[in-house]
């Protein structure tokens, strides 16, 4: 008997700020028909038609566990949604769905709803966050992203992000708005909605391996030239990005317990982490990704590129000083370098 | 521990994948597993130390973070170890503090 539903439930979050068109994407995309059997969460009824597909409203609540561990931000009705809709797609109650796009109000912090998918137990084991696509409104973009933090955040957080609205706008705003999203988020894809070919595949699915072949890609990866710098905004002294890049081999042990340590104390400040690691003793490089307190399996890649094998992170961060960070992992790196590999042996025990 | 994380035999943490198609992990095989953790427990105690907290591993499956006065806590991975550990400490455990950061230079040179 086959597998009639996929092993894990690909989940992506449709984010941007208020007025920025994620419900006009959100309708557009699901008139593909590769979106057929997608199922669909919002915040709040948009005015579009969605009767065709399955539908759920979702409720503000959020439950923050008395453990102390800092990942475990549970949105409570968002879970509870889920959990609902894969219990009737196993009973047969509603049509099967193949992906869940949820649509979050154009206020939201965007990180519990991807720290609900990890903390549930019961969801961590059928669904896996996808990738967050934030639309972004190239008409009041410059507004927004100096007046909102929450704009700036959403822009930091995207894998992919869509402007919209360039088909009513002068060129010249369009491509200061680009600029303005580079600025904060310089490795997310950007898009424009009135593109005809949109592509779905890189909005739906960004953080599998196709993410990976992207870093890998010679011109995938943006600022594998150690761009450092304040973003164009009012904001240099908060958002900002840069990217840490390392000559050697870096030792995976210690960057856990580093990057971990670094998380927990900053994580709400460390909006995005992404980069190529070249580990000790691998022959192939590892992609990491987290958003936040959130860190996502580090991915397995193919092989290097040709072009070079050094370490590349960048950093999206929010008021951290960008050489701290550095000093930081090179200090840590040091400890690596000071601890032999050969403490312990393996024994039968 | 988080309670949640709990109730179905625990977290998995990023640091701890287990091995399956993409995902890059040291637990492959149960010698990778157990060197990996006894490393982790020589690095995290490198960190720790200046702190009087120690860790050590639990049976392969858990940690013991302790004090000095011998007050212990049980952990799970990485995810929990820092939380415990300020905790434990009482005060916060931050790798860009510049204190600590000229600390753990001193050590690795000296």
């Amino acid at each position: 008997m086959g597998e009639p539903f996929p092993a894990f439930t690909p989940v992506t979050l449709l984010t941007g700020f208020l007025g920025s068109g994620k419900t006009t994407l959100l309708k557009r995309l699901l008139t593909d028909p590769a979106l057929a059997g997608c199922a669909v969460l919002i915040n709040e009824f948009g005015e579009v038609g969605l009767d065709h597909y399955l539908l759920e409203r979702i409720d503000e609540t959020m439950v923050l566990l008395q453990s102390g561990c800092l990942c475990c931000t549970v949105r409570g009705e968002l879970s509870e949604a889920i959990r609902d809709l894969h219990s009737k797609r196993e009973r047969g109650v509603v049509p099967p769905f193949d992906r869940i796009v949820i649509e979050s109000t154009g206020l939201a912090d965007p990180f519990p709803v991807l720290s609900t998918l990890k903390a549930d137990p019961v969801l961590r084991h059928h669904f896996k966050a996808s990738g967050v696509v934030t639309t972004v409104d190239v008409v009041n973009a410059d507004a927004q992203l100096v007046g909102y933090r929450e704009s700036v955040r959403q822009v930091a957080i995207a894998d992919v992000v869509v402007l919209t609205k360039t088909d009513i706008s002068d060129p010249a705003q369009t491509e200061l708005v680009k600029e303005m999203v580079r600025s904060i988020n310089p490795d997310a894809p950007i898009l424009q909605s009135v593109d005809g070919d949109l592509a779905i595949g890189i909005l739906m699915d960004p953080t599998t391996l196709t993410r990976s072949d992207a870093l890998q890609s010679p011109g995938g990866f943006y600022c594998d030239e150690g761009w450092v710098g304040p973003t164009a905004l009012g904001h240099a002294d908060r958002i900002r990005s840069f990217v840490l890049v390392f000559d050697g081999a870096v030792d995976w042990t210690t960057f856990g317990v580093w990057l971990t340590m670094l998380l927990n104390r900053h994580g709400d400040r460390i909006l995005r982490v992404k980069g190529i690691l070249n580990i000790e003793g691998e022959e192939f490089p590892v992609a990491i990704h987290a958003v936040q307190h959130l860190v996502h399996p580090p991915v397995h890649m193919r092989s290097w590129s040709d072009r070079e094998q050094r370490s590349r992170i960048v950093f999206i961060v929010d008021g951290i000083d960008c050489s701290a960070i550095e000093q930081s992992f090179k200090t840590f790196h040091n400890i690596a370098d000071a601890t032999p590999s050969q403490e312990w042996e393996p024994s039968l025990v | 521990m988080c309670s949640l994380c709990g109730i179905l035999g625990g977290n998995e943490h990023w640091a701890d994948a287990v091995a399956r198609p993409g995902v890059y992990t040291r637990a492959a095989n149960g010698i990778d597993r157990r060197r990996e953790r006894a490393r982790r427990v020589v690095i995290a105690n490198r960190i720790l130390g200046h702190f009087a907290l120690t860790i050590s591993d639990w049976q392969g499956t858990k940690y013991l973070l302790s004090t000095r006065t011998g007050k212990t806590e049980i952990i799970d991975d990485l995810g929990h170890l820092w939380p415990a550990a300020e905790r434990l400490a009482g005060r916060p455990i931050d790798p860009l503090d510049s204190v600590l950061i000229t600390r753990i230079k001193a050590e690795s040179r000296g």
